[in-house]
Protein backbone atom coordinates (compact mmCIF):
# COMPACT_ATOMS: atom_id res chain seq x y z
CA UNK A 1 0.00 0.00 0.00
CA UNK A 2 2.97 2.26 0.42
CA UNK A 3 4.53 1.71 -2.54
CA UNK A 4 4.05 5.42 -4.48
CA UNK A 5 3.86 3.22 -8.10
CA UNK A 6 3.65 -0.21 -8.73
CA UNK A 7 4.27 -2.23 -12.03
CA UNK A 8 3.21 -5.89 -12.80
CA UNK A 9 3.48 -7.84 -15.43
CA UNK A 10 4.40 -4.99 -18.30
CA UNK A 11 4.40 -5.97 -21.57
CA UNK A 12 4.69 -3.84 -24.49
CA UNK A 13 4.59 -5.50 -27.98
CA UNK A 14 6.09 -3.66 -30.99
CA UNK A 15 4.66 -5.38 -34.54
CA UNK A 16 7.48 -6.40 -36.85
CA UNK A 17 6.07 -6.21 -40.58
CA UNK A 18 7.43 -7.61 -43.96
CA UNK A 19 8.03 -5.47 -46.91
CA UNK A 20 4.36 -5.50 -47.88
CA UNK A 21 3.25 -4.46 -44.60
CA UNK A 22 1.65 -7.57 -43.54
CA UNK A 23 2.42 -7.86 -39.96
CA UNK A 24 4.80 -11.06 -39.23
CA UNK A 25 5.59 -10.95 -35.33
CA UNK A 26 6.27 -8.97 -32.42
CA UNK A 27 9.41 -7.68 -30.75
CA UNK A 28 8.97 -7.79 -27.29
CA UNK A 29 10.25 -4.26 -26.13
CA UNK A 30 9.14 -4.61 -22.88
CA UNK A 31 8.92 -8.24 -21.63
CA UNK A 32 7.23 -9.11 -18.20
CA UNK A 33 8.65 -6.11 -16.16
CA UNK A 34 6.88 -5.84 -12.33
CA UNK A 35 8.58 -3.64 -9.81
CA UNK A 36 7.35 -0.91 -7.15
CA UNK A 37 8.67 2.46 -5.51
CA UNK A 38 8.08 3.38 -2.21
CA UNK A 39 7.17 6.71 -1.13
CA UNK A 40 9.74 8.38 -1.43
CA UNK A 41 12.83 6.74 -2.48
CA UNK A 42 14.82 6.28 -5.72
CA UNK A 43 14.46 3.21 -8.17
CA UNK A 44 16.85 3.13 -10.55
CA UNK A 45 16.47 1.29 -14.18
CA UNK A 46 19.86 0.02 -15.45
CA UNK A 47 20.27 -0.46 -19.24
CA UNK A 48 21.84 0.08 -22.03
CA UNK A 49 20.41 1.16 -25.79
CA UNK A 50 17.29 -1.07 -26.91
CA UNK A 51 17.12 -2.60 -23.40
CA UNK A 52 13.38 -0.76 -22.99
CA UNK A 53 13.99 1.67 -20.47
CA UNK A 54 12.56 4.10 -22.27
CA UNK A 55 9.38 2.47 -23.56
CA UNK A 56 8.61 1.73 -19.61
CA UNK A 57 9.09 5.63 -19.10
CA UNK A 58 7.03 6.15 -22.08
CA UNK A 59 4.18 3.53 -20.68
CA UNK A 60 4.11 5.22 -17.32
CA UNK A 61 3.50 8.62 -18.64
CA UNK A 62 1.09 7.34 -20.47
CA UNK A 63 2.76 7.93 -23.97
CA UNK A 64 2.39 4.06 -25.51
CA UNK A 65 -0.09 2.11 -24.54
CA UNK A 66 1.11 -1.27 -22.54
CA UNK A 67 0.15 -4.47 -24.36
CA UNK A 68 -0.71 -5.64 -21.40
CA UNK A 69 -0.01 -5.64 -17.34
CA UNK A 70 -0.76 -2.88 -14.82
CA UNK A 71 0.63 0.37 -13.94
CA UNK A 72 -0.63 1.34 -10.40
CA UNK A 73 0.15 4.81 -8.73
CA UNK A 74 -0.76 5.02 -5.39
CA UNK A 75 -3.06 1.85 -5.47
CA UNK A 76 -4.97 3.08 -7.90
CA UNK A 77 -4.61 1.56 -11.98
CA UNK A 78 -3.89 4.19 -14.18
CA UNK A 79 -4.51 2.51 -17.48
CA UNK A 80 -6.84 4.60 -19.33
CA UNK A 81 -6.42 7.34 -16.78
CA UNK A 82 -2.97 8.58 -18.30
CA UNK A 83 -2.90 11.98 -20.31
CA UNK A 84 -5.69 13.22 -17.94
CA UNK A 85 -4.72 16.34 -15.78
CA UNK A 86 -5.29 14.80 -12.41
CA UNK A 87 -2.82 12.53 -13.81
CA UNK A 88 -0.31 15.42 -14.83
CA UNK A 89 -0.42 16.29 -11.93
CA UNK A 90 0.89 13.59 -10.09
CA UNK A 91 3.70 12.45 -12.56
CA UNK A 92 6.02 14.53 -14.43
CA UNK A 93 9.11 14.11 -16.74
CA UNK A 94 12.58 15.15 -17.03
CA UNK A 95 13.97 15.08 -20.19
CA UNK A 96 17.45 13.95 -21.22
CA UNK A 97 18.24 16.71 -23.51
CA UNK A 98 17.05 20.02 -21.91
CA UNK A 99 18.17 21.67 -25.42
CA UNK A 100 15.41 20.19 -27.28
CA UNK A 101 13.04 19.67 -24.45
CA UNK A 102 12.39 23.56 -23.78
CA UNK A 103 10.97 25.35 -26.27
CA UNK A 104 13.47 28.19 -27.91
CA UNK A 105 10.78 30.91 -28.56
CA UNK A 106 9.44 30.90 -24.47
CA UNK A 107 10.86 32.78 -21.86
CA UNK A 108 12.10 30.11 -18.89
CA UNK A 109 8.85 31.95 -17.17
CA UNK A 110 6.89 31.18 -20.25
CA UNK A 111 7.81 27.44 -20.12
CA UNK A 112 7.17 27.33 -16.45
CA UNK A 113 3.64 29.11 -16.60
CA UNK A 114 2.14 26.38 -19.23
CA UNK A 115 2.12 23.46 -16.93
CA UNK A 116 0.44 26.44 -14.34
CA UNK A 117 -1.80 27.49 -16.33
CA UNK A 118 -2.78 23.90 -17.65
CA UNK A 119 -3.37 22.94 -14.21
CA UNK A 120 -5.54 26.53 -13.04
CA UNK A 121 -2.96 28.11 -11.39
CA UNK A 122 -4.71 32.07 -11.39
CA UNK A 123 -2.83 33.74 -14.01
CA UNK A 124 -2.16 36.37 -11.31
CA UNK A 125 -0.22 33.71 -8.98
CA UNK A 126 2.21 32.64 -11.98
CA UNK A 127 5.07 35.66 -11.24
CA UNK A 128 5.03 34.60 -7.46
CA UNK A 129 5.28 30.86 -8.45
CA UNK A 130 7.73 31.25 -11.30
CA UNK A 131 9.85 32.66 -9.12
CA UNK A 132 9.46 30.32 -6.19
CA UNK A 133 10.04 27.40 -8.29
CA UNK A 134 13.55 29.30 -9.67
CA UNK A 135 14.42 29.44 -6.31
CA UNK A 136 13.90 25.69 -5.69
CA UNK A 137 16.11 24.93 -8.62
CA UNK A 138 18.80 27.61 -7.20
CA UNK A 139 18.35 29.56 -9.74
CA UNK A 140 17.61 33.69 -9.46
CA UNK A 141 14.05 34.86 -10.00
CA UNK A 142 15.62 36.90 -12.99
CA UNK A 143 16.02 34.22 -15.22
CA UNK A 144 11.97 34.09 -15.38
CA UNK A 145 13.08 36.48 -18.39
CA UNK A 146 15.55 34.73 -20.02
CA UNK A 147 15.46 32.46 -23.53
CA UNK A 148 16.93 29.01 -23.28
CA UNK A 149 19.98 30.16 -25.41
CA UNK A 150 21.25 32.64 -23.00
CA UNK A 151 21.54 29.33 -20.43
CA UNK A 152 24.11 26.59 -19.89
CA UNK A 153 23.26 23.41 -20.02
CA UNK A 154 23.36 22.49 -16.53
CA UNK A 155 20.73 25.88 -16.22
CA UNK A 156 18.38 24.42 -18.84
CA UNK A 157 18.08 21.33 -17.11
CA UNK A 158 17.46 23.28 -13.66
CA UNK A 159 14.81 24.72 -16.24
CA UNK A 160 13.41 21.81 -17.06
CA UNK A 161 13.37 20.07 -13.59
CA UNK A 162 11.25 23.54 -11.86
CA UNK A 163 8.55 23.02 -14.92
CA UNK A 164 8.32 19.46 -14.03
CA UNK A 165 7.86 20.99 -10.51
CA UNK A 166 5.28 23.60 -10.90
CA UNK A 167 2.62 21.23 -10.39
CA UNK A 168 3.86 19.63 -7.27
CA UNK A 169 3.94 16.20 -8.56
CA UNK A 170 4.67 12.85 -6.34
CA UNK A 171 6.41 11.07 -9.20
CA UNK A 172 9.23 12.32 -11.03
CA UNK A 173 10.87 10.20 -14.03
CA UNK A 174 14.12 11.04 -14.96
CA UNK A 175 15.35 10.36 -17.86
CA UNK A 176 18.93 10.31 -18.22
CA UNK A 177 19.21 13.78 -16.33
CA UNK A 178 22.55 14.59 -16.42
CA UNK A 179 23.89 12.83 -19.83
CA UNK A 180 24.17 15.38 -21.54
CA UNK A 181 26.11 17.51 -18.85
CA UNK A 182 29.68 18.14 -17.95
CA UNK A 183 30.50 16.06 -15.00
CA UNK A 184 31.14 18.74 -12.21
CA UNK A 185 28.07 20.19 -13.63
CA UNK A 186 26.42 16.76 -12.97
CA UNK A 187 27.27 16.57 -9.74
CA UNK A 188 25.48 19.69 -8.75
CA UNK A 189 22.16 18.94 -10.65
CA UNK A 190 22.34 15.70 -9.04
CA UNK A 191 22.90 17.60 -5.38
CA UNK A 192 19.57 19.43 -6.45
CA UNK A 193 17.70 16.46 -7.46
CA UNK A 194 18.51 14.36 -3.85
CA UNK A 195 17.73 18.10 -2.03
CA UNK A 196 14.38 18.36 -3.48
CA UNK A 197 13.65 14.71 -3.27
CA UNK A 198 14.68 15.09 0.48
CA UNK A 199 12.45 18.75 0.93
CA UNK A 200 9.26 17.82 -0.76
CA UNK A 201 9.19 13.78 -0.10
CA UNK A 202 9.43 13.05 -4.02
CA UNK A 203 9.28 9.68 -5.51
CA UNK A 204 11.86 9.38 -7.98
CA UNK A 205 12.27 7.05 -11.36
CA UNK A 206 15.72 7.48 -12.76
CA UNK A 207 16.89 5.94 -15.67
CA UNK A 208 20.44 5.90 -16.91
CA UNK A 209 23.10 4.00 -18.55
CA UNK A 210 25.38 5.52 -15.87
CA UNK A 211 26.33 2.53 -13.42
CA UNK A 212 28.54 4.51 -11.35
CA UNK A 213 25.72 7.61 -11.04
CA UNK A 214 23.35 4.84 -10.41
CA UNK A 215 25.00 3.44 -7.30
CA UNK A 216 24.82 6.61 -6.13
CA UNK A 217 21.47 7.84 -5.91
CA UNK A 218 19.18 5.03 -6.73
CA UNK A 219 17.86 2.99 -3.58
CA UNK A 220 17.21 0.08 -5.94
CA UNK A 221 18.33 -0.87 -8.61
CA UNK A 222 16.83 -3.05 -11.64
CA UNK A 223 18.72 -4.19 -14.23
CA UNK A 224 16.92 -4.19 -17.72
CA UNK A 225 18.42 -6.60 -20.45
CA UNK A 226 16.13 -6.53 -23.95
CA UNK A 227 13.45 -5.49 -21.94
CA UNK A 228 13.21 -7.83 -19.07
CA UNK A 229 14.45 -7.00 -15.83
CA UNK A 230 17.49 -9.65 -15.30
CA UNK A 231 18.13 -8.39 -11.36
CA UNK A 232 16.92 -6.27 -9.38
CA UNK A 233 17.64 -5.11 -5.84
CA UNK A 234 19.69 -2.76 -3.11
CA UNK A 235 21.90 -0.78 -5.41
CA UNK A 236 24.97 -1.74 -2.72
CA UNK A 237 24.27 -5.21 -3.23
CA UNK A 238 23.69 -5.39 -6.39
CA UNK A 239 26.86 -3.73 -7.51
CA UNK A 240 28.69 -5.52 -4.57
CA UNK A 241 27.59 -9.21 -5.47
CA UNK A 242 26.04 -9.21 -9.12
CA UNK A 243 24.21 -12.15 -9.82
CA UNK A 244 22.98 -12.14 -13.51
CA UNK A 245 26.42 -12.38 -15.53
CA UNK A 246 24.97 -9.40 -17.99
CA UNK A 247 25.19 -7.50 -14.53
CA UNK A 248 28.95 -8.40 -14.36
CA UNK A 249 29.39 -7.51 -18.21
CA UNK A 250 27.90 -3.74 -17.68
CA UNK A 251 29.91 -3.22 -14.09
CA UNK A 252 33.10 -5.05 -15.72
CA UNK A 253 33.14 -2.05 -18.84
CA UNK A 254 32.51 0.81 -16.52
CA UNK A 255 35.87 3.09 -17.41
CA UNK A 256 36.48 3.76 -13.04
CA UNK A 257 39.24 5.87 -11.42
CA UNK A 258 40.40 4.48 -8.70
CA UNK A 259 41.86 0.98 -7.35
CA UNK A 260 39.36 0.46 -4.76
CA UNK A 261 36.61 0.28 -7.72
CA UNK A 262 38.74 -1.51 -9.88
CA UNK A 263 38.68 -4.39 -7.37
CA UNK A 264 35.35 -4.81 -7.41
CA UNK A 265 34.84 -4.72 -11.40
CA UNK A 266 33.72 -8.29 -12.16
CA UNK A 267 37.27 -9.79 -14.06
CA UNK A 268 35.51 -11.31 -16.71
CA UNK A 269 36.98 -11.91 -20.11
CA UNK A 270 34.67 -10.60 -22.33
CA UNK A 271 36.53 -7.94 -23.36
CA UNK A 272 39.72 -9.32 -24.82
CA UNK A 273 40.14 -8.04 -28.09
CA UNK A 274 41.52 -11.04 -29.78
CA UNK A 275 38.51 -12.10 -31.07
CA UNK A 276 35.30 -10.11 -32.13
CA UNK A 277 33.44 -10.06 -28.61
CA UNK A 278 30.32 -9.81 -30.18
CA UNK A 279 30.38 -13.48 -30.45
CA UNK A 280 30.15 -14.06 -26.28
CA UNK A 281 27.46 -11.13 -26.55
CA UNK A 282 25.23 -12.98 -28.74
CA UNK A 283 25.83 -16.16 -26.80
CA UNK A 284 24.51 -14.22 -23.56
CA UNK A 285 21.84 -12.54 -25.74
CA UNK A 286 20.63 -16.10 -26.43
CA UNK A 287 20.71 -16.90 -23.01
CA UNK A 288 18.97 -14.35 -21.58
CA UNK A 289 15.90 -14.31 -23.90
CA UNK A 290 13.80 -14.89 -26.73
CA UNK A 291 13.44 -11.90 -27.98
CA UNK A 292 10.93 -12.40 -30.74
CA UNK A 293 7.98 -14.16 -30.74
CA UNK A 294 6.11 -16.29 -33.57
CA UNK B 1 60.58 17.12 -25.07
CA UNK B 2 63.12 17.39 -28.08
CA UNK B 3 62.61 13.87 -28.81
CA UNK B 4 58.65 13.96 -28.28
CA UNK B 5 57.36 12.87 -31.79
CA UNK B 6 54.24 15.50 -31.14
CA UNK B 7 55.43 18.46 -29.15
CA UNK B 8 53.20 21.65 -28.40
CA UNK B 9 54.93 24.33 -27.55
CA UNK B 10 52.98 27.74 -26.20
CA UNK B 11 49.96 27.25 -28.37
CA UNK B 12 47.44 30.20 -28.59
CA UNK B 13 44.46 30.20 -30.70
CA UNK B 14 42.07 33.53 -31.12
CA UNK B 15 38.24 33.28 -32.84
CA UNK B 16 36.79 36.23 -33.58
CA UNK B 17 32.99 36.65 -34.02
CA UNK B 18 31.00 39.13 -34.56
CA UNK B 19 34.15 41.64 -34.13
CA UNK B 20 34.78 39.87 -30.24
CA UNK B 21 37.74 38.64 -29.84
CA UNK B 22 38.25 35.50 -27.39
CA UNK B 23 41.52 34.11 -26.43
CA UNK B 24 40.24 30.38 -26.68
CA UNK B 25 44.12 28.27 -25.73
CA UNK B 26 46.18 30.60 -24.30
CA UNK B 27 49.73 29.37 -24.23
CA UNK B 28 49.60 25.24 -24.02
CA UNK B 29 52.20 22.71 -24.41
CA UNK B 30 52.14 19.03 -24.42
CA UNK B 31 54.23 16.61 -25.81
CA UNK B 32 53.60 13.12 -26.73
CA UNK B 33 56.98 10.84 -27.17
CA UNK B 34 56.53 8.07 -29.65
CA UNK B 35 54.96 5.07 -28.75
CA UNK B 36 53.26 6.83 -25.38
CA UNK B 37 49.05 6.68 -24.39
CA UNK B 38 48.51 10.55 -23.41
CA UNK B 39 45.19 11.62 -22.34
CA UNK B 40 44.41 15.23 -22.92
CA UNK B 41 41.21 15.76 -20.49
CA UNK B 42 38.86 18.94 -20.04
CA UNK B 43 35.16 19.31 -19.64
CA UNK B 44 33.02 21.19 -22.50
CA UNK B 45 35.00 24.92 -23.81
CA UNK B 46 38.41 23.89 -21.75
CA UNK B 47 40.30 23.89 -25.46
CA UNK B 48 40.83 20.36 -25.75
CA UNK B 49 39.28 20.04 -29.12
CA UNK B 50 40.33 22.92 -30.26
CA UNK B 51 43.80 21.44 -29.54
CA UNK B 52 43.75 18.76 -31.27
CA UNK B 53 41.98 20.91 -34.26
CA UNK B 54 45.36 22.95 -34.53
CA UNK B 55 47.25 19.69 -34.75
CA UNK B 56 45.72 18.51 -37.27
CA UNK B 57 45.56 21.93 -39.05
CA UNK B 58 41.53 21.32 -39.24
CA UNK B 59 40.57 24.98 -37.82
CA UNK B 60 38.86 27.02 -39.82
CA UNK B 61 40.75 30.66 -40.51
CA UNK B 62 39.00 32.78 -39.80
CA UNK B 63 37.34 32.74 -37.26
CA UNK B 64 40.34 30.98 -35.44
CA UNK B 65 43.57 32.33 -35.74
CA UNK B 66 46.54 30.93 -34.34
CA UNK B 67 48.22 33.87 -32.67
CA UNK B 68 51.61 31.73 -30.98
CA UNK B 69 53.07 29.26 -30.40
CA UNK B 70 54.64 26.21 -32.34
CA UNK B 71 53.60 22.15 -33.11
CA UNK B 72 56.36 20.05 -34.10
CA UNK B 73 55.88 16.90 -35.48
CA UNK B 74 59.05 15.16 -35.56
CA UNK B 75 61.33 18.48 -35.07
CA UNK B 76 59.48 20.29 -37.73
CA UNK B 77 57.16 22.77 -37.11
CA UNK B 78 53.74 22.41 -38.75
CA UNK B 79 52.41 25.91 -38.53
CA UNK B 80 55.42 27.01 -40.66
CA UNK B 81 55.32 24.34 -42.97
CA UNK B 82 54.19 24.78 -46.39
CA UNK B 83 50.48 23.74 -46.80
CA UNK B 84 51.79 20.85 -49.25
CA UNK B 85 54.08 19.48 -46.51
CA UNK B 86 51.76 19.41 -44.02
CA UNK B 87 49.27 18.19 -46.08
CA UNK B 88 51.15 14.97 -46.65
CA UNK B 89 51.22 14.25 -43.23
CA UNK B 90 47.51 14.50 -42.55
CA UNK B 91 46.31 11.53 -42.29
CA UNK B 92 49.29 9.82 -42.79
CA UNK B 93 51.85 10.27 -40.42
CA UNK B 94 49.63 11.44 -38.29
CA UNK B 95 46.00 10.37 -38.18
CA UNK B 96 42.33 11.44 -36.33
CA UNK B 97 39.70 8.94 -34.93
CA UNK B 98 36.07 10.59 -34.80
CA UNK B 99 33.80 10.34 -32.34
CA UNK B 100 30.13 10.50 -33.85
CA UNK B 101 30.40 6.99 -36.54
CA UNK B 102 27.39 8.14 -37.91
CA UNK B 103 28.29 11.34 -39.03
CA UNK B 104 31.82 10.94 -40.05
CA UNK B 105 30.58 8.12 -42.68
CA UNK B 106 29.04 8.74 -46.23
CA UNK B 107 25.67 6.91 -45.76
CA UNK B 108 25.82 6.34 -49.95
CA UNK B 109 29.12 4.61 -50.52
CA UNK B 110 30.17 1.29 -49.03
CA UNK B 111 32.99 1.37 -46.78
CA UNK B 112 35.20 -0.23 -49.16
CA UNK B 113 34.34 2.78 -51.28
CA UNK B 114 35.47 5.18 -48.92
CA UNK B 115 38.36 3.41 -47.63
CA UNK B 116 39.47 2.90 -50.68
CA UNK B 117 39.18 6.49 -51.58
CA UNK B 118 41.22 7.81 -48.48
CA UNK B 119 43.70 5.34 -49.30
CA UNK B 120 43.84 6.61 -52.87
CA UNK B 121 44.65 10.41 -51.98
CA UNK B 122 46.91 9.16 -48.96
CA UNK B 123 48.82 8.05 -51.89
CA UNK B 124 48.58 10.40 -54.21
CA UNK B 125 49.71 13.07 -51.36
CA UNK B 126 52.50 10.49 -50.66
CA UNK B 127 53.51 10.83 -54.31
CA UNK B 128 52.64 6.61 -54.77
CA UNK B 129 50.23 4.56 -56.48
CA UNK B 130 49.03 1.17 -55.80
CA UNK B 131 45.91 -0.34 -58.77
CA UNK B 132 42.57 -0.48 -56.85
CA UNK B 133 43.32 -4.40 -56.30
CA UNK B 134 46.05 -3.79 -53.97
CA UNK B 135 43.76 -1.03 -52.19
CA UNK B 136 41.59 -3.66 -51.55
CA UNK B 137 43.83 -5.82 -50.09
CA UNK B 138 45.37 -2.94 -47.94
CA UNK B 139 41.30 -2.29 -46.92
CA UNK B 140 40.49 -5.93 -46.06
CA UNK B 141 44.03 -5.94 -44.11
CA UNK B 142 43.51 -3.15 -41.46
CA UNK B 143 39.62 -4.03 -41.25
CA UNK B 144 41.11 -7.13 -40.34
CA UNK B 145 43.17 -5.56 -37.98
CA UNK B 146 40.28 -4.40 -35.66
CA UNK B 147 39.13 -7.83 -35.18
CA UNK B 148 36.52 -7.62 -38.06
CA UNK B 149 36.01 -11.49 -38.48
CA UNK B 150 34.63 -11.15 -42.21
CA UNK B 151 36.70 -8.09 -43.65
CA UNK B 152 35.21 -8.59 -47.24
CA UNK B 153 31.73 -8.57 -46.29
CA UNK B 154 32.33 -5.54 -43.57
CA UNK B 155 33.79 -3.94 -46.73
CA UNK B 156 31.10 -4.02 -49.40
CA UNK B 157 28.39 -3.04 -46.25
CA UNK B 158 26.98 0.59 -45.99
CA UNK B 159 27.10 2.63 -42.59
CA UNK B 160 23.46 1.42 -41.85
CA UNK B 161 24.02 -2.01 -42.37
CA UNK B 162 26.71 -2.06 -39.24
CA UNK B 163 26.65 -1.49 -35.38
CA UNK B 164 27.69 1.10 -33.48
CA UNK B 165 30.53 -0.61 -32.75
CA UNK B 166 31.12 -1.63 -35.98
CA UNK B 167 31.40 1.52 -37.33
CA UNK B 168 33.43 3.03 -34.77
CA UNK B 169 35.76 0.09 -35.52
CA UNK B 170 35.63 0.84 -39.36
CA UNK B 171 36.48 4.92 -38.49
CA UNK B 172 39.64 2.82 -36.23
CA UNK B 173 40.67 0.99 -39.54
CA UNK B 174 40.66 4.44 -41.76
CA UNK B 175 43.44 5.92 -39.52
CA UNK B 176 45.16 3.45 -39.48
CA UNK B 177 45.08 3.16 -43.71
CA UNK B 178 48.69 4.82 -44.37
CA UNK B 179 50.02 3.46 -41.19
CA UNK B 180 50.38 6.82 -39.19
CA UNK B 181 53.25 6.93 -36.28
CA UNK B 182 50.29 9.39 -33.95
CA UNK B 183 46.52 8.29 -33.49
CA UNK B 184 44.68 11.21 -32.24
CA UNK B 185 41.23 10.05 -30.95
CA UNK B 186 38.90 12.32 -30.20
CA UNK B 187 36.19 10.95 -27.52
CA UNK B 188 35.64 7.50 -28.82
CA UNK B 189 33.02 5.14 -28.03
CA UNK B 190 31.10 8.54 -26.27
CA UNK B 191 28.43 7.72 -28.49
CA UNK B 192 28.37 3.99 -27.18
CA UNK B 193 26.93 1.78 -25.14
CA UNK B 194 28.87 1.17 -22.21
CA UNK B 195 29.77 -2.66 -23.51
CA UNK B 196 30.74 -1.54 -26.97
CA UNK B 197 32.92 1.48 -25.64
CA UNK B 198 34.75 -0.80 -23.68
CA UNK B 199 35.58 -2.96 -26.49
CA UNK B 200 36.41 -0.12 -28.49
CA UNK B 201 38.92 1.26 -25.79
CA UNK B 202 40.41 -2.34 -25.48
CA UNK B 203 40.80 -2.64 -29.22
CA UNK B 204 42.65 0.96 -29.71
CA UNK B 205 44.91 -0.18 -26.58
CA UNK B 206 45.82 -3.53 -28.12
CA UNK B 207 46.34 -1.50 -31.41
CA UNK B 208 48.83 1.12 -29.99
CA UNK B 209 51.05 -1.15 -28.50
CA UNK B 210 51.24 -3.94 -30.53
CA UNK B 211 52.08 -1.60 -33.66
CA UNK B 212 54.26 0.51 -31.56
CA UNK B 213 51.63 3.92 -32.60
CA UNK B 214 51.71 6.95 -30.57
CA UNK B 215 47.91 8.30 -28.87
CA UNK B 216 46.69 11.10 -27.95
CA UNK B 217 43.18 10.54 -26.22
CA UNK B 218 41.29 13.27 -26.15
CA UNK B 219 38.54 12.60 -23.64
CA UNK B 220 36.22 14.61 -20.70
CA UNK B 221 35.69 11.00 -19.28
CA UNK B 222 38.80 10.49 -16.42
CA UNK B 223 37.56 6.96 -16.15
CA UNK B 224 38.61 6.58 -20.57
CA UNK B 225 41.75 8.94 -19.38
CA UNK B 226 42.71 5.77 -16.50
CA UNK B 227 42.15 3.23 -19.07
CA UNK B 228 44.28 4.51 -21.60
CA UNK B 229 46.72 6.69 -20.83
CA UNK B 230 49.80 7.02 -18.72
CA UNK B 231 49.99 10.91 -19.02
CA UNK B 232 47.59 12.78 -18.89
CA UNK B 233 47.15 16.78 -19.65
CA UNK B 234 44.57 18.46 -17.97
CA UNK B 235 42.72 21.83 -19.43
CA UNK B 236 40.61 23.88 -18.24
CA UNK B 237 39.45 27.14 -20.04
CA UNK B 238 42.36 27.18 -22.06
CA UNK B 239 45.08 26.44 -20.13
CA UNK B 240 47.11 23.55 -19.22
CA UNK B 241 46.07 23.28 -15.85
CA UNK B 242 48.36 20.58 -14.58
CA UNK B 243 50.01 17.35 -16.04
CA UNK B 244 51.90 14.46 -14.52
CA UNK B 245 51.29 10.45 -15.14
CA UNK B 246 47.87 9.07 -15.18
CA UNK B 247 48.16 6.84 -11.75
CA UNK B 248 50.01 9.87 -9.53
CA UNK B 249 47.33 12.03 -10.87
CA UNK B 250 44.56 10.01 -9.70
CA UNK B 251 46.61 9.19 -6.25
CA UNK B 252 46.92 12.76 -5.60
CA UNK B 253 45.84 15.59 -7.78
CA UNK B 254 47.90 19.19 -7.14
CA UNK B 255 45.78 21.72 -8.67
CA UNK B 256 42.40 22.53 -7.62
CA UNK B 257 40.32 22.12 -10.55
CA UNK B 258 42.05 18.40 -11.04
CA UNK B 259 40.80 18.12 -7.25
CA UNK B 260 37.20 18.96 -7.94
CA UNK B 261 36.76 17.63 -11.37
CA UNK B 262 38.28 14.27 -9.55
CA UNK B 263 35.81 14.70 -6.63
CA UNK B 264 33.03 15.21 -8.82
CA UNK B 265 33.08 11.85 -10.46
CA UNK B 266 30.42 9.35 -9.10
CA UNK B 267 32.34 6.45 -7.79
CA UNK B 268 31.36 2.58 -8.60
CA UNK B 269 32.05 1.75 -4.96
CA UNK B 270 29.64 4.81 -3.48
CA UNK B 271 30.14 7.03 -0.69
CA UNK B 272 29.79 9.96 -3.12
CA UNK B 273 26.51 10.03 -2.47
CA UNK B 274 25.09 13.64 -3.80
CA UNK B 275 22.94 15.85 -1.96
CA UNK B 276 24.52 18.71 0.50
CA UNK B 277 24.47 16.28 3.46
CA UNK B 278 26.55 13.50 1.47
CA UNK B 279 28.47 15.64 -0.41
CA UNK B 280 30.99 16.36 2.08
CA UNK B 281 31.71 12.30 2.37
Amino acid sequence: MSAMLEIAGLTKLFPVRNGFGRKTGDVRAVDDVSFSIPRGKVYGLAGESGSGKSTIARMIMGLAKPSSGDIRLDGHSIIGETGTRAYGRKVQMVFQNPGSSLNPRRTVGQSIAVPLAAHGTPVGEHKRRIAELLEMVQLPADFALRYPHELSGGQKQRVAIARALAVAPQLLILDEPTSALDVSVQARVMDLLVDLGRQLGLTYLFISHDLSLMRNFADTVGVLYLGKIVETGPTASVFEAPQHDYTRLLLASVPVISAEEEAMRPKIPLIDGEIPTAEQLIALRAAVSQRTEK
Amino acid sequence: MADALLSVRNLSVQFTTYGQTNSVLKGVSLDVPARSQIALVGESGSGKTVTMRAIMGLLRTPPAKVTGGEIFYDGRDLLTMPDRERLKLRGTAMSMVFQDPMSSLNPVFTIADQMGTILKYADRRLGRSRDRKARMARVYEVLGQVRMRDPERVASSYPIMLSGGMRQRVLIAMALLSEPRLLIADEPGTALDVTTQAQILKLLKDLVEERGLALLMITHNLGVVRETSNYVYVMNKGVVVEHRPTAELFEAPRDDYTKALIAAVPRLTGGSGFGKAGAAA
